[in-house]
């Protein structure tokens, strides 16, 4: 597989498919591994680094679902591809710098990617689309224990998996799901469920837009607690609190409907409408204008765009994604333009 | 919700850390947490752990005046402190009396629970056998026939969490 060839797909975790793809975009697992007495990528020295980038790597030939892989060294892909992948959630941004011995090791389908020398020697991480947590736990376990016949993984019987930072000890897992809440934040309840989210030691980031902008709607929930816990234990707990949280969310779309239902179709077909014939666009406008449009699909208003769509437009009119489409550098203004020209295409019917 | 930091943009960033059960909620713009963020990572969860922890400052100091090695990467207490990344796997057991508070602290528990890791084809063997229920009742039988109390507490504690859990594991 080439980068190139990731335009060309539409990632696993986009497909808009999966439990509750109404209202869970995503759901991802990933664990920490570190080698056995090899100092962590921070503390290594060059051969150190080398040798854990060159043992990890041969690993993978041994285990069925990283066998068609493809391995990236970050020292030889240019920026844009760094960004690129960060666009796609195969890898944090902390991996685009220094990237001396730094790999991504990427599967077809985009479920399964493995950064090599991040903070640890190895960050699995597993993407199901929808809410998936358990499929995503069966996936990441049998990774992990295929990869842990093939390498000596640091652990001990009382913190259990060491990592870097003592943070992620233990089970070194975190369960993260992406929801999009727009009728909890129009509703004006969201502050109150995000309080009690805090409180039971759950952490809630929200989704990134271009640059410093921020875009509302969508809200990353993981655990925060690894150590003490089984991974059973994590899965159900997070898997209890997204059930609760996806109740509330629908609560709140009922109850618009049955209070506003004109207003509600009016911002979702206005949404619509300025993105059908914007000519220049922002990254953030975007985001939020596909956010209305998207709760229109899901409420079955909107009926002639499908959820993949909506989906893929929230990554391709992502600034790396669309210098990889026109296959050039471009400002910040001539994207504007590009992405607006980019969405009325695939907005046509 | 504006940014507690600038108070100009609308905060899409919530951070809970929770010190001695007290909860505090930082709500941040993107910029400020990406400017914030070298901090957040250590300083969020480490330094802040660090500072808040009384008892744990004693130890430290006493620690500064010894400087504990790790003797497998040669990672100090004091560097682990600085940059809040410990160096390697062996580190944890070098620092052994400093690190269990502090996990204690970050998890609420310091006993791992969960999966271990599959031995190596090689044969090579991982300390990875939970603590058996009946090893530990040996153990306790031992501390109280030497009077080690405070041990016997804690491996009856031990035990206790053990059992509590154990429909869990069998799943
Ligand atoms: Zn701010
Ligand atoms: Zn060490």
């Amino acid at each position: 597989m080439k980068l190139d060839d990731l335009l060309k797909h539409t990632s696993e975790w986009l497909k808009g498919t999966g439990p509750n793809s109404d209202i869970v975009i995503s759901t991802r697992i990933r664990l920490a591994r570190n080698l056995n007495k090899l100092p962590f990528p921070h503390w290594a020295n060059k051969k150190q680094s080398g040798e854990a980038l060159q043992a990890i790597e041969e690993s993978f030939n041994k285990v069925d679902y990283l066998k068609k892989a493809t391995v990236f060294k970050l020292a030889e892909i240019n920026s844009i591809d760094k960004q690129l992948l960060v666009e796609r959630h195969l890898m944090s941004f902390e991996h685009t710098q220094k990237t001396d011995y730094k790999a991504v090791a990427i599967e077809e389908e985009e479920i399964v990617a493995i950064m090599i020398n991040e903070e640890d020697h190895m960050r699995i991480q597993v993407m199901q689309s929808g809410f998936n947590l358990f499929e995503a736990w069966n996936i990441i376990n049998r990774i992990d224990e295929c990869l842990a016949k093939e390498l000596s993984i640091a652990y001990s019987s009382d913190w259990g998996y060491l990592t870097a930072c003592p943070t992620n000890a233990g089970t070194a897992m975190r369960g993260s799901v992406m929801l999009h809440l727009p009728a909890l934040v129009m509703t004006r309840s969201i502050d109150r469920v995000l309080a009690a989210i805090s409180k039971l030691s759950f952490t809630t980031r929200g989704l990134y837009g271009e640059g410093t902008q921020a875009t509302g709607n969508f809200f990353q929930i993981s655990n925060q607690v690894s150590l003490g816990l089984s991974e059973d234990e994590i899965v159900n707990n997070i898997n209890g609190l997204i059930r609760q949280i996806i109740e509330q969310e629908k609560q709140a779309r009922e109850l618009m409907l049955s209070r506003n239902k004109s207003l509600l179709e009016d911002r979702v077909y206005r949404s619509l409408g300025i993105l059908k014939s914007a000519r220049i666009i922002t990254s953030q406008e975007t985001t939020e204008l596909l956010s209305m449009v998207r709760l229109g699909v899901d409420l079955e208003m909107v009926k002639d765009i499908n959820r993949q769509t909506i989906n893929e437009l929230f990554i391709i009119t992502q600034p790396a994604h669309l210098q990889k489409i026109e296959n050039k550098k471009l400002s910040s203004n001539e994207r504007d333009s590009k992405r607006a020209e980019l969405i009325r295409s695939k907005l046509k019917i | 919700m504006l940014c507690n930091i600038c108070a100009k943009n609308p905060a899409t960033v919530h951070l809970t850390e929770i010190i001695d059960n007290q909860m505090n909620e930082l709500h941040l713009c993107e910029e400020c947490a990406r400017q914030k963020s070298a901090q957040m990572e250590q300083k969020f969860g480490l330094s802040d752990l660090l500072a808040g922890m009384v008892d744990f400052d004693k130890v430290a100091k006493e620690a500064e005046s010894i400087v504990p090695k790790c003797p497998n990467c040669g990672l100090t207490y004091t560097d682990f402190k600085k940059i809040g990344r410990l160096g390697c796997g062996e580190c944890y057991g070098a620092f052994k009396k400093y690190l269990a508070p502090l996990l204690k602290r970050i998890h609420g528990s310091s006993q791992h629970i969960g999966k271990a890791p599959a031995v190596k084809a090689t044969g090579r063997a991982f300390k990875k056998k939970q603590p058996d229920l009946q090893e530990l009742r040996n153990k306790l039988q031992k501390a109280i026939e030497t009077e080690a109390f405070e041990e016997a507490a804690k491996i009856r504690d031990q035990i206790k969490e053990i059992e509590r859990k154990q429909p869990e594991i069998k799943k």
